[in-house]
């Protein structure tokens, strides 16, 4: 957590991410990699409020994820995280 | 996630500064309540924006959804759709949108919600859905406002919390109080927490949603006196109100 | 073909005044971040200047502060598509801190308290074209805006000019921060619209 609480969480991106990804990424569960705690994405604290999307770790502030999307491209990283974990079951 | 067409069909005045639109979306999917839909404006120059906006109704065949907007002093879309469209115009939307923070009348009880001014909203599509379906699992709402003239669906709330037992909606004011009231004004604490709210031993299931400040104290609260952090669902908005 | 929103034109305004392409006018000052606003005790303040295997120069609050300043208005346009005329700032030019120093390592990368990076030629720091700055409008740069200190490279793109700068790596190519290695340009001449990447 920080003082200046100028963050949202990873349910503010889903409609970004719902550009490249086909599934659902907020109730997946990530563990970041710097620290490797595992929590849903939907507890990432998001950062929008800039050239692109950033989310981070809750616990540590590592950078799980970045997404820009500029014009007709998308760019992706996700080496934040050791994994994504998703429920397939539906 | 295609951009797709909705018409403005009703509005509502919530409040003096929130409206409720009434749209008739094309095609709409249905939705889960507490999932939410991004609103894109575009100006005749091309110039666009887009934000977040949580559905409020409960999930229904119709094809029709609200979405319930709070004017934000500073806001670019917010001033927009509370004070200049009007029925039958037409704007752009994307969603439903997150699969995380919903809750589905199959989950097992009981339910705690805590709504933080605006963040009432995607709890009322909860409340909503709940009554739509006859559900009897237990809800507790604990709603924080400013003041009682920021109370959104004021008249619905009375009116399902006295028809019996499955919600029980207690306010806090933070500001202003109505004249009487026992609690003097302030944040939400420990004490409202513990008395108000379902205790951690009936291992409720919490949704909290707000300003992310006020997200955060919540959620804090209720881990403090014994919650399960895994039974804490949370959706942050700006800390202005509006999510981006 | 999205749908035109009757009657709606953002928060923008004046059309005449002269930016660059794809710009609009802004009279607030929006804040944009990456990541949390970080917390710099001026006591443990710094800023260095590297070549990757040796410090070469360092300054804490003081003696930067000790060093002759800039007033200046420049003009700010961020890639996000806002612009802002005519903003004030005080700080002390990359002249006065690089001179002296003798490289031959072309390009720099700029890196800031927390993790944010960017990277600029070397050549676009120098001659009056970039400062240190700590205040804003006469009054001490906002956390939120970048303070104790931010790097203002007002010729480029605003995500140049690094909040919360700690130091400078000179580098003999040009490796690409934070967000030029995501999709954003290496240059970010606003002028020549230089926003994306070429590839």
């Amino acid at each position: 957590m920080n003082a200046s609480m100028n963050y949202l969480d990873g349910n503010a991106a889903a409609g970004e991410l719902s550009r490249i990804f086909a599934v659902d990424l907020t109730s997946a569960q990530g563990q970041c990699a710097n620290c490797s705690a595992k929590k849903s994405f939907a507890e990432a604290h998001l950062y929008m409020q800039c050239p692109g999307v950033v989310a981070r770790c809750a616990l540590c502030g590592h950078v799980l994820l970045r997404l820009v999307n500029v014009g007709r491209r998308a760019f992706l990283d996700l080496r934040g995280m050791t994994y994504l974990r998703f429920d397939t079951a539906q | 996630m295609t951009w797709r067409t909705a018409s403005v069909v009703r509005l509502r005045d919530e409040t003096t500064t929130a409206r409720t639109l009434a749209l008739e979306v094309h095609d709409w999917p249905g939705h889960v309540a507490g999932q939410h839909v991004d609103v894109r404006l575009t100006a005749a120059d091309g110039y666009s924006a887009v934000r977040s906006y949580s559905i409020a109704s409960a999930p229904s065949a119709d094809g029709l959804i609200e979405i319930t907007v709070e004017r934000l002093p500073d806001g670019e879309v917010s001033p927009y759709l509370t004070q200049q469209v009007t029925v039958g115009d037409e704007l752009e939307l994307r969603g439903p949108i997150g699969g995380w923070f919903v809750w589905r009348p199959e989950q097992v009880g009981p339910i705690q919600l805590v709504a933080g001014g605006s963040g009432i909203v995607p709890l009322m599509a909860m409340i909503r859905s709940h009554v739509s379906v006859d559900s009897t699992v237990p809800f507790r709402l604990l709603y924080s406002v400013r003041e009682p003239g920021a109370i959104f669906y004021r008249d619905e709330l009375r009116a399902l919390s006295n028809r019996g037992a499955s919600l029980v909606v207690t306010y806090a004011y933070t500001r202003v109080t109505p004249k009487g009231w026992p609690r003097p004004a302030g944040r939400i604490d420990r004490e409202l927490i513990a008395n108000r709210t379902w205790p951690s031993t009936h291992q409720p299931s919490s949704y909290v949603c707000g300003p992310t400040s006020f997200v955060e104290h919540a959620a804090d609260l209720l881990i403090a006196t014994g919650h399960d952090r895994d039974r804490i669902r949370t959706e942050r908005f700006g800390a202005t109100g509006e999510r981006k | 073909m999205a749908i035109i929103s009757r009657g709606f034109s953002g928060r923008r305004s004046g059309a005449d005044a002269k930016l660059p392409p794809g710009q609009y006018l802004t009279t607030d000052f929006p804040v944009l971040s990456a990541g949390p606003t970080p917390n710099i005790a001026l006591d443990r303040w710094e800023f260095t200047i590297d070549d990757g295997r040796n410090v070469l120069k360092r300054w804490d609050w003081k003696s930067i502060r000790d060093l002759p300043t800039d007033t200046i208005a420049v003009d700010l346009h961020c890639v996000t598509r806002w612009s802002k005329l005519g903003t004030s700032w005080e700080g002390v030019s990359l002249d006065a801190l690089l001179a002296g120093l003798r490289t031959d390592l072309p390009y720099a990368m700029f890196r800031s308290y927390g993790d944010y990076t960017t990277n600029v030629p070397l050549k676009d720091v120098v001659n009056g074209q970039a400062w240190i700055a700590f205040k804003y409008d006469g009054r001490d740069l906002e956390p939120e805006h970048g303070g104790p200190a931010r790097l203002l490279v007002p010729h480029l793109y605003l995500w140049k000019s690094a909040k919360w700068v700690k130091g400078m790596r000179l580098m003999p190519q040009d490796n690409p921060g934070f967000w030029e290695n995501l999709g954003y340009h290496i240059y970010g001449d606003p002028w020549r619209e230089q926003r994306y990447s070429e590839e």
